[in-house]
Formats: structure tokens, sequence, C-alpha cells
């Protein structure tokens, strides 16, 4: 099994939380996983995304020349982004604030109003959990529990309202696809 | 005989290595006011000496405690790491004016402001001794030196820097002090300073500094008792002796 | 211990030193390795430990110079251009004996440079990088397990021969995160007591930590005794991987970071049929000559590749050992950019 996904966004659109909780469902499942994160030189309101890579064996390298699949957050991301995807790749876009259509035939695109999705759960704050649960659905990277477990693990601190609302966005993301 | 009080005795903390030290150097009291100090606060056995690039160099076959040697001005920042490591040691450091004000600016104002519980005995004569006479930052104005061959000119070469002054703007320190030894009432004054500086440390008040006004007659190019009556007459006039900081309970 | 957890890279240096019996941490920030003072500043005082933030790279490494004299496990951090700052002090813990690791993160240079990774300070660490005729064991883990790992052999590898030790990561490994095992949790106090250390007399005669000697005959004895050393480190402390080599008929030659990536290039060619093999150092200096000469006495090794994310400070290293008796060839990238391992696999297919 081997499993790469590239995240992009705005800082603050949660990108990072993207790769970084499908690196722990990784771990918590024994498997190897890899996470690099990529800032602007801004502390905030820059472009950021991540590279987050599974695998059943050893990780080698940690840089890959073209991304099987990715989120994109943003318009700049998915101008970026959209180009690298590797063919019969999967590449999942935030249509609520993304307004461009791929032109590619050899990729799946998948449209996801990911702000307003997470609004009806709760607040768009978790339209990057929306997210990982239609990459979930897709892609199939982790059982559903262990995903559910390390986001219960990661919002722990910030009470049961906040667990819940993650738990929603990861479900309607989930459905959304 | 036998009613007789012993007034002077060889401290055992001095090694009896011969010392290198120029004639008329007045190293040499100061090492010993210092160990004179540290005997009598009974330190001797816990007490590490952190010695710095300059003449002083010379000290780490002159003093019976353990010894450490330091890169060039970084003295302040060698005493901080031992320190650190061992909170219930005595740890201080001997500097020159080349090493503390010139090169090791930068250590001996943080060791001060953090506050850290060592104390610096700072030898300032006005001149780099060892590398054969050099100006220093301390030199004063008029002064010739190898390197200010035309005597010290303020708006070629800028000003002497006051370290005391300007330390004890600071809020880490405990106790800052300019005394000086040219005088044997100003010795015994000296020995007071380091025993309230190494107080300081001990009592774990803060950072303790005592500037000793020295000579070089070598590279001065005076003899002995005319190079004492410049600190007297020039030094002194530039950088005044007295308590600069003295905290609570000192 | 034995569980298995998700790290930056950065903290895994902090943690793994932690477990490695250090106690003591001296730093000043700089990018790309400030999560690792950070792990320190919180993490130390649970642990009854000390954080200092130094008022510059220059006090941070003589404050390490400071506590190993006291005879404790003393670490920095720092990348590139701070590094550099530390020079002076290293040469002075050569000279004077004194055991102490520095953890390089590695950036791009010269002068400010970037942030980016970058294996560029090669020469710095391995050939001396201060003044005078030293040696500093350098280590460059290629993963973050390794890196846990090696802490641990850093610190007993400073101790053991009172020297300097440099963990030689970069801005790639600093910024990752991946799972690691803690292999090993001591307590400081369970360490042996240095006997040599400048901790106060207590009935004991005196102790110097000293680098000067005056008398020359007196200076070059101190040398000898150093390079006796240094000989000593080379023969027992060497440390390598070889992958796929026996029958490589291009064998390649690439140490952290870039090895990884190696790696993967070397599997990709082996599935296209490809005979490829890796040599990884992990201890730079001592370099593993015993090892890379198994592949150059090799019948069936008809070349050597050296992949570096410099202009070529390694390659010069493997010349010497090949002594011009195969060809060797060099690929490296700079500034801060990492190559995928495409770059490579075209690179050998252009020659094989």
């Amino acid at each position: 099994m081997k499993f790469e996904l590239c995240a992009a966004g705005f800082g603050g659109q949660g990108v990072m939380a993207i790769g970084q909780l499908i690196s722990y469902a990784a771990v918590e499942e024994n498997r190897f996983a890899l996470f690099l994160p990529s800032y602007g030189p801004e502390m905030r309101g820059g472009t950021a995304n991540c590279i987050c890579i599974v695998s059943d064996r050893q990780i080698g390298s940690p840089i890959v020349p073209n991304n099987e699949s990715a989120i994109v957050m943003n318009t700049p991301s998915f101008l970026k982004f959209e180009p690298t995807i590797e063919k019969d790749g999967c590449l999942l876009i935030n249509s609520a604030l993304i307004n461009e259509k791929s032109q590619r035939n050899d990729i799946s695109s998948y449209y996801i109003p990911a702000n307003h999705i997470a609004a009806e759960a709760g607040n768009k704050i978790v339209a990057n959990i929306v997210m990982l649960g239609a990459l979930l659905k897709l892609k199939k990277f982790a059982k559903t529990e262990t995903i559910q477990k390390v986001i219960r693990e990661k919002f722990e601190a910030k009470g049961p309202k906040i667990i819940e609302m993650n738990m929603k966005a990861l479900q309607m993301g989930f459905e959304s696809v | 005989m036998n009613d007789m009080k012993q007034i002077f005795k060889v401290t055992p903390l001095l090694s009896k290595t011969k010392r290198s030290y120029c004639p008329g150097c007045t190293h040499g009291v100061i090492h010993r006011l210092v160990c004179e100090v540290i005997d009598e606060l009974d330190q001797f056995e816990k007490t590490i000496i952190v010695v710095p690039v300059g003449c002083s160099t010379l000290a780490i076959h002159y003093f019976e405690m353990d010894t450490v040697q330091a890169a060039h001005g970084r003295a302040p920042a060698v005493a901080t790491g031992m320190k650190r490591a061992m909170p219930s040691k005595t740890i201080f450091t001997y500097q020159g004016d080349g090493d503390l004000a010139s090169i090791g600016t930068a250590e001996i104002v943080h060791a001060a402001t953090r506050g850290e519980r060592i104390t610096t005995i700072f030898v300032n004569n006005g001149i780099y001794g060892m590398t054969g006479g050099q100006m220093a930052p301390t030199t004063l104005e008029g002064w010739k030196t190898e390197t200010s061959p035309y005597g010290r000119n303020l708006k070629k070469e800028g000003n002497p820097i006051r370290m005391c002054e300007m330390l004890s703007q600071l809020n880490g320190p405990a106790f800052i002090a300019r005394t000086s030894v040219h005088t044997p009432a100003n010795i015994v004054k000296t020995k007071k300073a380091i025993r309230t500086a190494f107080k300081a440390q001990i009592n774990d008040l803060g950072f303790s500094l005592v500037e000793i006004l020295s000579t070089c007659p070598t590279n001065w190019g005076m003899n002995p008792v005319d190079s004492l009556k410049r600190i007297e007459n020039e030094t002194m006039n530039y950088y005044p002796l007295g308590e600069f900081k003295k905290v609570e309970g000192l | 211990m034995g569980d298995k957890i998700l790290m930056k890279g950065a903290e895994v240096i902090g943690e793994a030193a932690i477990k490695a019996g250090c106690r003591l941490f001296f730093g000043y920030p700089i990018t790309p390795q400030n999560e690792a003072p950070a792990y320190m500043a919180k993490r130390l005082p649970e642990v009854g430990g000390t954080f200092v933030q130094a008022e510059s790279e220059v006090a941070a490494i003589n404050m390490l110079y400071g506590a190993s004299a006291a005879g404790y496990r003393v670490m920095t951090s720092s990348s590139s251009p701070g590094i550099s700052l530390m020079m002076e002090g290293i040469s002075y813990c050569a000279g004077s004996e004194l055991p102490v690791v520095i953890v390089n993160v590695m950036r791009g240079g010269p002068g400010l440079g970037g942030i980016g990774p970058s294996q560029s300070d090669y020469f710095q660490a391995t050939k001396g990088g201060g003044h005078g005729d030293y040696k500093m064991i350098t280590l460059a883990p290629t993963n973050l397990q390794e890196q846990a790992d090696l802490m641990k052999n850093a610190f007993d590898l400073a101790d053991q021969y009172r020297i300097p030790v440099m963990v030689l990561s970069d801005g790639l490994l600093g910024q990752i995160m991946e799972a690691v095992e803690f292999k090993f949790d001591i307590d400081p106090s369970s360490l042996p007591h240095k006997e040599w250390a400048a901790d106060g007399r207590m009935n004991r005669k005196k102790h110097l930590i000293n680098s000067l000697d005056l008398d020359l005959d007196g200076l070059e004895r101190h040398n000898e005794k150093l390079q006796a050393r240094y000989r000593k480190i080379e023969q027992n402390e060497v440390l390598c991987e070889e992958y796929s080599t026996d029958d490589a008929k291009i064998c390649i030659v690439a140490y952290g970071t870039t090895a990884r990536i190696a790696k993967t290039a070397v599997e990709m060619l082996r599935e296209e049929g490809y005979k490829v093999g890796l040599v990884r150092p992990i201890t730079l200096w001592p370099f593993p000559v015993n090892h890379l000469l198994k592949s150059v006495k090799n019948p069936a090794t008809e070349s050597f590749y050296v992949f570096e994310l410099n202009a070529g400070q390694m390659v010069e290293d493997v010349q010497l050992v090949v002594n011009g008796t195969k060809p060797i060839r060099f690929y490296g990238r700079m500034g801060g950019n990492v190559p995928s391992p495409n770059e490579f696999v075209e690179k050998i297919k252009e020659i094989y």
C-alpha cells in the first residue's frame, strides 16, 4: 500500500492538519508515514502546502515528482498543483472558493464546496476536515474509525463541541462524493 | 613569641609556580586578594576560576582551584555554562579590559542582565598587555600606544568605555564596584569589594563585578611607582572609584 | 519506550538528546531548526534540566564549553550561519578535549543563503571548520528514526573520546514528521562521573581545562595525542550502509536526505533491470574508506556517481578512496533545491 497526497491552500485553511491527521492515522495502523510541510516566509496568510506519504514500507524519497492526489483549498493552489497531478490521479477542489474548472481529462476531479458544507456542520473553519472526509471515501488510506480516533485526540483539549463539529464535517465530506 | 598574632601568611590558594608577570604589574596583588577572600569565605574546594585571553591567561598555573581557560572575551559565557550545570559551586571569571570591554562586551552584558550567579574580577589597565601594548577600548584620551602612536584621538579612535557605569543600568547585577590597587588603603578597599562580590553570588542575589584599576609599567613605558601615580592622576579622573550598584542584603 | 510516535525532525533531536541523558541546552534562534530549542525550553524543565537562550551562537558554544568542563552532557542546535559563528568555540572544545554535541540543521549558503535544505557544510564539518588540526566526529542521519538513534551515539562518542561530535542534519530532516521509537532512556545520574572535570577540588588535585601551551614541544605532544585518538576513531567508529552493491554496475555514494532519495532511485532503477547500488556513509568523519573500497575492488562495479545537495564536497573524499582506478561522476543541487528521485534516475540512465 502506498498513498501520496499534496494539500495546499492559504495559511490558516488547515491544510497542514489534513496531512498530519493522515500521518497520525497511518502510524496508528502501523504503517510508515512522512509529513513534509512547506510554508511561505510569512507567518500568517501566505500560501502553505504539505506532502504526506503513507506506505507499508520504509519511505525513501520525501520528494515526489508528481502528486498522486491533491487537495486544493484556494485558487493559487489550484493553479499551482493541478498540472502536477500524475495520470489517473485524483484532485479535490474546494469549489466554494475556486471558480476554475480542471481542463485535464486524464485525472479525476471532484468539486466540493467545502466551506459551505463546513458552515452547515457548524463553522467554515472545518472545511479542511470536509475535504479529508471526501478524500477518505475516495482513497481509503485509513479506516474511518482510525481517522475519527486521531481527530478526537487532536481536538481533545478543545472540548466535545469542537470534536463533534469535526466529526460532522468528516461525515458530510465523506457523503459529498 | 606565643602571644604574637599572625598578621601575614601565604595563602594556600596560590600556587608556588614562578610568575611570568612583568615587574610592577598589579595582577599579583589582585590574584592574592581574590584568593584570600575565597579562603576566608571557605569556598576554596568548591570554586572554579575561568581565565580569559590576555596576560592573565598565564593564571592557569597560578591558582590552586580548578581552572578553566576560555576563548577571548567568552569567559562570562563559559562561566554561565558552568554555573547552570553546577548551581551550588562558586564560579568567577578573571578578565582584562581588552577581553571584557572589547571582544567580550556581548557576553559580559548578557551574563550581567540575566543576573547569572557568577562573579567577575575585571582588571582595567587601559591597554593590551599580552599582545604588546595596543590601544584598548579603555585607553584614555591622549595615551600613546602601539596602535594610537599619536595619542588616542577621540575623533578618530572614539571614546574610552566605562563598563561599571554601563552595567549598573541593568537589573541583573547585585553588586558593581570600581576600586584601585595603587595604594595600600585602596588595596584594602579592593579586598572588601571582592568579598562583597563573592557574597552576592553565594547569597544568590545576582551577578557581581569588581573593576580594579591597574597598571602596565612595561607597555605604559613607566617605572612601577610612576605607573601607580598615573592611576591617581589620570585614570581615576575618567574612571571614578565607588559602588555603582549594591542590592539590599549585601 | 517501544511506542512509535509521530514527531517533527527538530523535536526528535530534542527528545532523543533528553533520552540520551542530556539535561543542558544552550542555543540561539535560527531557521530551520527553531523547533529544537523551543522543544527543549518546554521539555527540559519537566525533567530537571536547564535551557538558556544565549545572546549569540558565539556565547552558546562557550556555554557548552563551560557545562562540558563541569562534566555534564550538553548540546546545542543551530543552522549553517550559526554554526559558522560557533567554529571558534568548537576549536577550543577540540583543543581542551571537551565532549559536546552540536546539531547542524543545514541550510543553503554562502552568507545568509536561504532556509531550504542543503548539504553545503560538509567541508566545514568533516575537515575542521575552525582553526587548528582537529577533527569532529560527524554523524549524518537519513531519516528521523536514525536521527533519534544517532543522538545517543553522539553523546556516547563525545564522552568516550572527549571530542566534539556534530550531527549533520538538514532543513528537510528538521521539518518532516515521521514516526520514531526511542530505544533508550538514560538517567543522567547513572552516567559515570567524569574524572577529569573541573567541578571543584573536593579533596583532590587541581583540574585544569585548557587549550593553551606556549611550550612548542608541549603543544606538539598535545597534538600528537589528539591525532592518535583520531586514528583510533577512524579504526573503530565508522558507520556505513551498503544497499544493493554486490552486483552494482554503478555505485551511488550519497548521505543524509540525498541518500534516501537516491535509495528510492535505486529501487526504481532495479525494477527496470538497471544494476545500481548505494553506499551511504553514516559517519562522514571518520569516512567509511573500507566500505567504499569493497566497491572499488568489486569487478562488477564500473563507476561511481556521487549525489549531494552542494557543488561537490564529499566527492573529494570519494576521489581519495577510488584514487583514479574508476571513473567518478558528480551531480548536485544547490540553494535549497531538493531533487526528486527521477532526476537521479535520469542521470544514471544517461551513462548506464
